[in-house]
């Protein structure tokens, strides 16, 4: 069974729907799910005021309508199964713990920041900070896995502590700001100044870039680690070829002004 | 009993509790990773002299492995946990890692674990890295070749080792031809391996020796040689050689399959008499009669 929230109207203010996920509607009746209280710009309001609430069960729960402006969805949740039909606003998924968060369209800013397990798919782009570091803390994303099949936007994984961010899509700039570790694949193009402060995280780019000088070209190999990963996101619905998978790859070793123990690897093209 | 032209003693092989663990070896192609797993399980006939017992289960095709490369399969054995991590370490060690193009994962999903890559790792020096994939972690060791990738954890499970066959022929060539094919067929079975060479072993052993400084000597009451010589053989007259085949597996099942496809084979390819070696029963926990086989 399918528990649906629809959204009656468009907000006029923000809304901050962090109880929208399965495990916090576990357990509660259709009355008390109506009855659970979010912020809809400076007020408490009851969600059954905002959203339609129908069907039963917490495990598999689906939110509809326009949720652009609706954030923080699926924030902190340790399991289950949450479809957002709608797109989600800004945060969507951010410190989820376990589960799968499906966002069917776009998403906003700041998706799976500080994640710490669990899967997180978008269907559309995200915008920027996608799995990033929140403003003052060292670490972002620690653990699970976002797969974005559009764009993601600028310094996507900044302060990457583990985990996996795979775009099918183009990446912005910036990608993997002082990352810590854990792995970016950008399937599409890649923006400006990848891994600026990167201590032991990698960049898998499939088409051209430019490392930054702080990085020097090592070799030209075939990862083996990256055949592995590369056929997960393939299983996992992501567009990876043959030639991704089999191909060989430029590791270039950075960043110079950190720890220098992380790679670029940037798949090698046909001469 | 008969079985076909064989003589089936009501008899049964004693086996023991053993820990096994199973590896996948992949590489660029099937004669590298079958180069490591040779290696890989080699000198690991018996753990009486080589503190472990190995042998390849099956070669894989590049859809069944972890990273879609051709592969082995391999099963270890040891007496305890703790001896089943450490052979682990020494022999993925010195064998996989030290092999061009390999990669080496576990293939056994179980509750119990031992740390391989965790080990394996400080061979980087400190330039070793790891990578999480859906729960597992796995380390990438730069080498000279390029980089190595192992698996951090292994499953492993209590398995059995010991089931036995022991094949009575008229002679050399015949008790060869009749073990060789039991062999074959048991090879079939997933989850058990042979860990002798070929899967036959001509030197069946006995507990104790008349020198102190020796555990296990010549099963003397099966030498046709001995046999004018000993009060005890077991050699009937008309046996010219005798030969064991060694099952271990992952599970008392693939043991029991295993022997039932081997005493099958065996006693249609010129076996006179087959057999199986016991302690009395006292000993090991399993015990696989051979009368439940042919029946």
């Amino acid at each position: 069974m399918t528990l649906t929230l629809t959204l009656r109207e468009t907000p006029a203010a923000p809304i901050d729907a962090e109880v929208l996920c399965p495990d916090r509607v576990a357990g509660l009746s259709r009355a008390e799910i109506e009855r659970l209280e979010l912020w809809h710009g400076n007020r408490r309001t009851a969600l059954g005021e905002l959203f339609a609430v129908s069907g039963a069960g917490a495990q598999d729960v689906r939110v509809e309508g326009d949720l652009a402006r609706v954030a923080r969805l699926g924030a902190g949740m340790t399991g289950g199964r949450l479809a957002l039909a709608g797109g989600a606003g800004p945060h969507a998924g951010a410190g989820m713990g376990d589960g799968e968060l499906i966002v069917e369209g776009d998403a906003g800013d700041w998706t799976g920041a500080d994640m710490r397990g669990g899967r997180l798919v978008v269907r559309g782009s995200v915008g920027r900070m996608v799995g990033g570091a929140y403003v003052g803390a060292r670490a972002g994303m620690r653990g699970g896995e976002i797969l974005v099949h559009g764009d993601a936007g600028d310094e996507a994984g900044a302060g990457l502590r583990r985990g996996l961010i795979a775009v099918a899509g183009r990446v912005g700039q910036a990608a993997g700001l002082r990352a810590l570790a854990g792995t970016i694949v950008a399937l599409g193009s890649l923006g400006a100044h990848p891994g600026a402060g990167m201590r032991r995280a990698s960049i898998v780019a499939m088409t051209s870039a430019t490392p930054l000088p702080t990085y020097a070209r090592a070799c030209t190999y075939r990862p083996p680690f990256l055949r592995l990963c590369l056929r997960r996101l393939r299983a996992l619905g992501l567009p990876v070829t043959d030639e991704q998978i089999e191909g060989r790859y430029i590791r270039w070793s950075g960043d110079g002004l950190e720890l220098g123990r992380a790679e670029i690897l940037i798949l090698e093209r046909p001469q | 009993m008969r079985l076909h032209s064989a003589e089936v003693v009501d008899t049964f092989a004693e086996a023991f509790t053993m820990w096994g663990a199973r590896i996948v070896v992949t590489a660029e192609t099937p004669g590298w990773a079958a180069h490591a797993a040779r290696s890989l399980t080699g000198f690991a006939t018996s753990v009486i002299g080589c503190k472990c017992e190995a042998g390849i289960e099956r070669e894989l095709d590049p859809g069944e492995t972890p990273d879609g490369r051709p592969g082995v399969s391999a099963l270890l054995f040891a007496p305890d946990s703790e001896g089943l991590g450490k052979r682990l370490v020494e022999r993925v060690g010195q064998t996989v890692l030290t092999c061009p193009t390999t990669a080496c994962f576990n293939g056994l999903a179980a509750h119990d674990e031992v740390d391989v890559g965790g080990q394996l790792r400080f061979f980087g020096d400190g330039w070793q890295a790891s990578k999480v994939l859906a729960g597992r972690r796995y380390w990438r060791i730069p080498v000279m070749e390029g980089e190595f990738l192992v698996e951090e954890r292994f499953g492993i499970v209590k398995g059995v080792g010991g089931g036995n066959l022991i094949i009575l022929a008229a002679d050399a060539a015949a008790a060869l031809r009749a073990a060789e094919a039991a062999a074959g067929a048991m090879r079939a079975v997933e989850g058990a391996i042979l860990p002798f060479p070929g899967g036959i072993a001509r030197s069946g052993s006995k507990v104790g020796s008349r020198y102190q400084a020796l555990i296990a000597s010549t099963n003397h009451v099966l030498c046709p040689t001995l046999r004018a010589q000993t009060d005890d053989s077991e050699v009937p007259d008309g046996v010219g050689s005798v030969l064991e085949i060694v099952i271990d597996g992952l599970a008392p099942d693939p043991v029991r399959e295993a022997m039932r496809l081997g005493l099958e084979a065996a006693a249609r390819s010129g076996a006179l008499r087959i057999t199986a070696g016991n302690y009395g029963g006292s000993l090991g926990k399993h015990h696989f009669h051979l009368r439940e086989l042919v029946s």
